[in-house]
């Protein structure tokens, strides 16, 4: 039996009989990363030996029987390099950042451990998060492990080619505008944004902070479930974490979906969609209307703009946000200079690559005098109607259903030589950011090539119960589409 | 809204980023397009819609006004490109 290939829920039932130990376990995971991470390229930073310390820790946790009512407990994680780990470099994916080593955890890697993960790396992801393929890296590219010739997605490619090339369990991402839901959708694993608030941002290097939201990867929505658990709830440390009781993830995965009301976008099916990706959704909603959900078409309204309602906010933010990038405190200073300002200048234009610079510029264009009126606040209200929009259809749905992307991963290049093109594939993804809505991406098929296809189900705010609860079933009526990829090496 | 590389050098000045000719160049035509995108904006009517920055109702957290952080300063000096006596070094900025 390969064990890597196990579901966490799977894995941590051996764990807890006692028929696998956490340290076991780490080493044929260990010994997974050494024979692809090679080809594909997921991870910037390897945690070996570290690793084999944590899970020895853990052990004794386990046996003591401290974790027995956690679902995580021994099992082996990777984690997004632009969420800070104690004593573990933290890169953003840029020379910015290539020797910081935060002093400190993420609230979402302490709650972690203390349910038991292991760490075992940090994943490659786009640098600071923007880009859609995650080869706007420092590091160089992560590799889709159905196909090496195509990208993994992005912006949090690593973890989700991590999670299916078997080179963890499962892995934490953020999301922005789709960079969660898009790199799952490519690398034919389940991942979930959680509703705005819901996890703790403390600790995350932030791009967008009214957008970014950290949630799951894994190669089940029961996966997602299961680390939903240990990473929701209010942190004070962290003043946008909403305080509410804790919403019952696992349960959600009991329950049926007879009656539920499911929403589909009538222009989002219309649109250029890849014949293959058509043909995938068409299927789920046959699926979920034989599960006993009602399905039907409604016209969504006003979508088009919501792309350039993201990239103006998102931008604005992150040209403000990333001014703490200065080479004085931490991160990359230039080697020559002659003044403090030569010292900024220079160290900025050194360690940030084309496309942060790129988005820095326009976030100054969106918020400067002259243009403040006509571009920021006109996308802030944009932004307002979008989540009016969506209001309006939850009074009628409980879920909507879209595509998460128009096709399945691009090859190598051809998305970043047009930035334009790049931003537009982001049309399904983002305005779930805007009006900070959960949503799921999980696989629902194949392309001719074999490249998985993703289903996204988008929820109400505080939805989620009912996202996994659909998405479970999906994934059941689905069948085996997860975690396949190296069917043919097995 | 035209943008020529005038506009990009004064971006570049507000962001603290120095652009080589050939960058320069490079980012007036993508700015171009995406600016011209952006614009698309205007086909949306939103008289009298409240712009909105955040979307769940947001207050500040006050808490007791005591310290809970130990001293850290040697390790969060550890990543100081520069540092001196327990200090960030920075150069000269007055005469």
């Amino acid at each position: 039996m390969d064990i890597t290939a196990l579901s966490v829920i799977e894995v941590n039932k051996l764990i807890s009989d006692r028929k696998l130990s956490a340290v076991d376990l780490v080493k044929a995971q260990l010994e997974m990363i050494k024979q692809r991470e090679a080809s594909y390229h997921c991870y910037i930073t390897i945690l070996e030996e570290d690793a084999l310390e944590q899970a020895k820790e853990v052990q004794k946790r386990i046996d003591s029987g401290e974790l027995k009512d956690t679902l995580l407990a021994g099992i082996p994680m990777a984690v997004k390099d632009n969420i800070c780990t104690k004593g573990v470099k933290t890169t953003c994916a840029s020379k910015m950042l290539s020797n910081f080593t935060p002093t400190y955890d993420a609230t979402v890697i302490e709650k972690l451990k203390n349910a038991g993960a292991i760490l075992l790396g940090k994943t490659n992801m786009d640098e600071f998060a923007m880009g859609s393929t995650s080869e706007t890296s420092y590091y160089g590219a992560t590799k889709n492990p159905w196909n090496v010739d195509h990208v993994s997605g992005g912006s949090s490619g690593g973890s989700a080619a991590v999670v299916a090339a078997q080179e963890a369990y499962f892995a934490l991402g953020t999301d922005t505008g789709g960079s969660i839901r898009q790199p799952s959708a490519y690398c034919g694993v389940t991942g979930l944004k959680p509703t705005y608030g819901t996890v703790s941002r403390y600790g995350l290097i932030t791009y967008a902070s009214s957008l970014d939201q950290i949630g799951p990867i894994g190669r089940s929505i029961g996966d997602c479930a299961a680390v939903m658990e240990a990473i929701s709830g209010h942190d004070p440390k962290d003043s946008t974490s909403i305080d509410r009781k804790n919403i019952r993830y696992l349960q959600a995965l009991k329950e049926d979906i007879k009656g539920m009301r499911i929403g589909i976008p009538k222009a989002y099916l219309e649109r250029g969609l890849q014949k293959e990706v058509k043909d995938s959704i068409l299927n789920t909603i046959k699926i979920l209307t034989e599960k006993g959900a009602i399905v039907e078409e409604f016209d969504l309204g006003i979508m088009d703009q919501a792309v350039p309602a993201y990239y103006v906010i998102a931008s604005a933010e992150a040209s403000s946000n990333l001014s703490r990038f200065d080479g004085v405190k931490y991160g990359y200073r230039t080697p020559n200079f002659e003044s403090l300002q030569d010292l900024y200048k220079k160290s900025r234009s050194e360690g940030f690559g084309t496309e942060v610079k790129r988005r820095l510029m326009i976030g100054a264009f969106a918020l400067s005098s002259g243009n403040y009126e006509e571009y920021y606040k006109k996308a802030l209200k944009i932004r307002s109607l979008i989540y009016q929009i969506f209001q309006k259809a939850f009074e009628k749905y409980d879920l909507i259903l879209s595509p998460v992307s128009s096709r399945t991963a691009p090859k190598f290049g051809e998305s970043l030589s047009d930035p334009l093109k790049m931003y537009s594939s982001d049309i399904y993804t983002v305005s779930v950011n805007l009006a900070g809505l959960p949503a799921v991406s999980l696989p629902c098929g194949r392309d001719k090539n074999g490249l998985p296809i993703g289903v996204q189900l988008i929820g109400k705010h505080f939805g989620e119960e009912d996202l996994i609860r659909a998405a479970h079933r999906l994934e059941q009526a689905i069948g085996d589409l997860r975690y396949t990829t190296h069917g043919k090496e097995a | 809204m035209i943008i020529t590389e005038e506009t990009i050098q004064v971006l570049a000045n507000m962001v603290n980023i120095e652009v080589t000719e050939k960058e320069k160049k490079q980012l007036t035509e993508d700015l171009k397009q995406i600016v011209g995108s952006m614009e698309t904006m205007n086909q949306v009517d939103t008289e009298g819609v409240e712009p909105m920055s955040h979307v769940l109702p947001i207050k500040n957290v006050f808490r007791e006004d005591v310290v809970r952080n130990g001293d850290d300063r040697e390790q969060l000096l550890k990543n100081a490109p520069q540092k001196k006596d327990g200090s960030f070094v920075v150069p000269k900025t007055i005469e």
